[in-house]
């Protein structure tokens, strides 16, 4: 069943810089169940691409396998999409970059396909730095399976169907920082004046961005005991900082209070800027994160936010030192070496 | 005694220890025959280890250029006492076993009927070089030495080769010259020289080179303008990555920035590494991947994602003896229905077959040509035996005038001109469809790739009528292909023969011999070599117009005739299978053995002045 949403749209909508509606930015009508964390997620994907005036055919949006993964056909409708194979999409990304360094490429992955399947290619990608926002839309069951536990599942959360998980879970957060990821950051489906400012920053970012979405399954992980639905994570969340972002493009004016705000210098100029709850919250130092981190897992908090950054990150085109020109724009002239050549070959297997 | 004899025309065999350095003294040997302007066909027929166990290398050295594997060997190289026993027992009746003498050699391996030449290798090395290390290395220059004598090599062609070799180590050019002549002179004073087996220069080669059928593949990707290269090592597919890397280094650095037009990935498995080729291809660059059969069991799944969805794949499959880890340093054609058939469901992908060198260069070119045209994979089936040996071979060979041929891509300008656009409508009736590359247009020509049915404007669907269309559409896209792929080669002679021979791949080398050795029975059969799956409507023909063919192949199970009798639905009785599966390449013999033991008396005896077919 396809859903087609009507193409009308009232014309005073606002526009943004580059003359797109919001409504530039919108998919196909959602078929995931009302309610779904997913949705919130597609919506605040929406409103950061809005906000940053990016064109849509820029972005390249990439998935696996999932609930989550069919969220790329309910957000930018305009740009080209990938439904890969379970797990898979971040070598599908990492080619897709290498072809063209110019697009921005958003991988939508949920937490079966990559923290089960998917946890191979996930690290890798994500050593590899390729330049990248990889949302995991994480809500600890497999949905479209209906309701088994998925590998992010805490220990000890019970499932709708009554059943304790006696497995601890992988924390995507905790693994990326260990392995060297460039930006890492939790947040809360429901949280969107949170998630839009890091979208756009994860965006900005020249490298692998994380972003770790708590996204409680309304129909099969929102119930009493588990530790992915949403009274639980409402009741749990503790943020490191309130934060915004700011393009370079548009004039920074940021009001640094000594003590309470900081900002966060992008490799393009984009500034983000942090509002301390967190005393001595800083996002650059991988160590206090790894640390904060801890301390909350003890304490049974869900920490959200950005919990790192590194503003000196340098990504997989820049490591491999590939031409700024996209490669998937060379053509006979610049790849093909010609006759003379060869005949320099043959004659050395003579 | 009986002594074999020849000039010209001879099987030599070196039997090392895996982990000495032997291998580049035999690739001397081997490479001053092919300057000598003599024909020649080296194999390395190597354990799976990494030092210690018996290796071998085997050089077919024929005048009249048959350059497959024949069974017995003349001369024989034996410097590894372990295999002693098996190496002396290959020797053909008359022939030589050049050995070394510095130590007495056991009683248990003096055999009757074989001409012993002992040669004191490490005794003269121990006194002329104080290193162990350049004791045990130059003990291999001293046989070399030794054959230039004993087979009347022209030492200055060696001499050459080693001062090319060493050009950037010159210090090490005289003491390899020391050992040349350290075995040139003890055979020379000690021996009869020449033997009865010797070699005499001629003008047999032409302009044709020595190259291994990997660096050709991994060159013709270079000239097909591939930019991505994902991969990951596994025997014997890994040289078909490097010999790309190798070369684009030299050829694809932008000379003002000093930046790569090219990027090559080493993937952390095979699953990711045909993942990058297909988001690479998805995003409008030529990529490819090279592996082996395990990989390509591995792979299948994207396979099948890129058959359903359309993308080009270019996937160099370098066969090597299966199943599971099988022979992983040995030779087969054993991946060809594991690779037509790869992945789940209604799935077929279009395949290679290259024989020499230059058509590993030429396919590889034809392939990511191929998979643009079609949108879909590509298999470019090599085998160890030519990938990894030496091979004779054409020059290889470029036209400047050449254009990729990128298939059917709409650009901005043309996705303007249409009014809706549909990824999966066949515009054209050929089953093939226009596909856009991400970025091109800011509100046109979009779609959603997936592995799911979708209807042609790319819509998910999993109405069975859409399902239907779509995978119909597949299977005309597929009879497109027929007519796409490079044709066969038919040799025929006279009249039409009652029985006929298929072969492709490296067994063509083996069977062209096999068709002369026939006819010297008076036996003359027409052969058919096919380069490409699907297959063409000649070779329909071919088999229609014969009572039996033979179909000749390098596994068990009689894979190649499987897609025959399945695709073209015809009799299996008609194919009557030839095969060799021990790992080793397949012999010239083997095929006359098997084919004379098939045919039945009635078959009428010709006589005729045969000639030699080239490939």
């Amino acid at each position: 069943m396809t859903f087609v949403k009507p193409a009308f749209r009232h014309p005073g909508l606002p526009k943004n810089k580059i003359g797109f509606r919001k409504a530039d930015y919108e998919g196909a009508i959602s078929t995931l169940c009302a309610g779904c964390g997913h949705d919130s997620i597609s919506g605040a994907i929406i409103q950061a691409c809005y906000e940053m005036a990016i064109e849509p055919h820029k972005i390249a949006k990439l998935s696996g396998i999932g609930c989550s993964s069919k969220t790329p056909t309910y957000f930018l409708g305009n740009s080209h999409g990938f439904n890969s194979v379970h797990g898979r999409m971040p070598s599908i990304a990492t080619g897709a970059n290498l072809a063209n360094r110019d697009l921005i490429y958003l991988g939508v992955s949920g937490d079966g396909d990559t923290a089960s399947i998917g946890l191979g290619q996930f690290c890798h990608v994500l050593r590899r730095n390729l330049n990248m926002v990889y949302i995991v839309m994480n809500n600890g069951c497999y949905g479209l399976t209906k309701g088994q536990d998925s590998a992010t599942a805490d220990f000890g959360s019970m499932s709708k169907e009554g059943s304790v998980n006696p497995f601890q879970p992988i924390d995507l957060v905790g693994l990326s920082l260990e392995l060297g990821a460039s930006f890492v950051a939790r947040s809360f489906s429901g949280d969107k004046t949170q998630l839009v400012p890091l979208i756009k920053a994860a965006m900005s970012h020249p490298g692998f961005a994380l972003l770790d979405i708590l996204s409680p399954c309304v129909t099969f992980n929102n119930n009493t005991g588990s530790t992915k639905s949403y009274d639980y994570v409402r009741d749990h969340i503790e943020a490191t900082s309130v934060l915004d972002f700011v393009p370079e493009k548009e004039e920074i004016t940021v009001d640094y209070e000594e003590g309470t705000s900081s900002s966060v210098v992008m490799h393009d100029g984009s500034l983000i800027q942090l509002s301390k709850l967190s005393p001595h919250w800083n996002p650059t130092n991988r160590d206090s994160a790894v640390n904060r981190l801890q301390e909350a897992k003890a304490k049974g908090e869900i920490l959200t936010g950005l919990l790192y950054i590194d503003p000196k990150s340098v990504e997989l085109h820049q490591i491999l030192d590939t031409v700024e020109k996209p490669l998937n724009t060379l053509r006979e002239k610049d790849l093909n070496p010609g006759t003379s050549a060869l005949e320099k070959i043959n004659a050395s297997f003579r | 005694m009986m002594t074999v004899s020849a000039v010209n025309d001879m099987v030599i065999r070196f039997a090392n220890v895996n982990g000495t350095g032997s291998a580049s003294a035999n690739e001397m040997f081997a490479k001053a025959i092919f300057r000598m302007g003599i024909p020649v066909s080296p194999k390395n027929i190597f354990p799976s280890n990494i030092q210690g166990l018996p290796t071998w290398y085997e050089v077919r050295v024929s005048e009249q250029g048959y350059l497959g594997r024949r069974d017995g060997v003349d001369l024989l190289v034996g410097v590894n006492p372990q295999s002693y026993a098996k190496d002396i027992a290959s020797i053909k009746e008359g022939g030589y076993f050049v050995y070394d003498s510095t130590k007495k050699l056991h009683p248990d391996y003096v055999r009757k009927g074989i001409q012993y030449v002992g040669i004191p290798m490490m005794q003269m090395c121990m006194e002329n070089y104080d290193n162990p290390r350049h004791q045990q290395l130059f003990k291999n220059i001293v046989y070399v030495g030794a054959l230039v004598a004993l087979l009347d090599i022209e030492i200055e062609v060696i001499q050459d080769i080693i001062r090319a070799q060493f050009s950037k180590k010159e210090k090490l050019i005289p003491p390899n010259f020391k050992a040349l002549d350290l075995g040139y002179q003890y055979a020379r004073s000690h021996f009869d020289c020449p033997l009865h087996i010797r070699l005499e220069r001629r003008d047999n080669v032409g302009d044709q080179i020595m190259i291994d059928g990997n660096t050709a593949t991994g060159l013709g990707a270079i000239y097909a303008g591939a930019t991505v290269a994902a991969w990951y090592p596994i025997t014997p597919s890994t040289s078909v990555v490097k010999a790309f890397e190798t070369y684009v280094k030299k050829l694809r650095v932008d000379p003002e920035t000093g930046k790569k037009k090219y990027a090559i990935v080493q993937a952390e498995d095979e699953l990711a590494a045909i993942g990058m080729v297909i988001g690479a291809t998805w995003n409008g660059a030529r990529a490819f991947t090279a592996t082996s059969g395990p990989g390509v069991s591995l792979m299948s799944e994207f396979l099948g994602l890129a058959y359903f969805a359309e993308i080009p794949v270019v996937l160099v499959n370098v066969q090597r003896g299966g199943p599971s880890t099988g022979m992983p340093t040995r030779t087969q054609q054993s991946d060809l229905l594991s690779s037509a058939y790869a992945s789940h469901g209604d799935t077929k992908h279009v395949l290679l077959f290259p024989s020499t060198p230059a058509e590993c260069f030429d396919m590889s070119v034809k392939a990511f040509d191929l998979a643009d045209r079609l949108q879909t994979p590509v298999i470019m089936m090599s085998d160890l035996d030519l990938g990894m040996n030496s091979h004779m071979s054409p020059p290889l060979k470029w036209d400047d005038e050449r254009k990729y041929d990128l298939g059917k891509v709409l650009n901005a300008e043309e996705l303007e001109k249409i009014e809706k656009y549909g990824r999966y409508l066949d515009v054209d009736g050929d089953g093939i469809c226009y596909r856009t590359i991400p970025g091109t247009h800011p509100t046109k020509g979009s779609f959603f790739t997936r592995g799911t049915s979708r209807d042609e404007y790319a819509r998910y669907s999993e109405d069975g009528d859409v399902y239907q269309r779509i995978v119909d559409r597949l299977s005309k896209k597929w009879e497109t292909a027929k007519s796409a792929v490079p044709v066969p080669e038919v040799y025929q002679e006279g009249s039409r023969s009652t029985q006929g021979i298929i072969f492709f791949g490296t067994s063509s080398y083996a069977a062209l011999e096999a068709l002369d050795l026939l006819k010297q029975q008076g036996i003359m059969l027409d052969a058919m070599r096919i380069k490409a799956f699907p297959f063409n409507s000649t070779v329909e023909d071919f088999i229609e117009v014969h009572e039996e063919v033979f179909v000749i192949e390098q596994n068990r199970d009689k894979q190649f005739r499987s897609l025959l009798v399945n695709e073209l639905e015809v009799s299996p009785k008609k194919l009557s299978p030839i095969l060799n599966y021990d790992g080793t390449p397949i012999t010239a013999d083997t095929i006359m053995q098997q084919i004379m033991h098939h045919l039945p008396a009635s078959v009428s005896v010709v006589s005729s002045n045969h000639k030699s077919k080239t490939l």
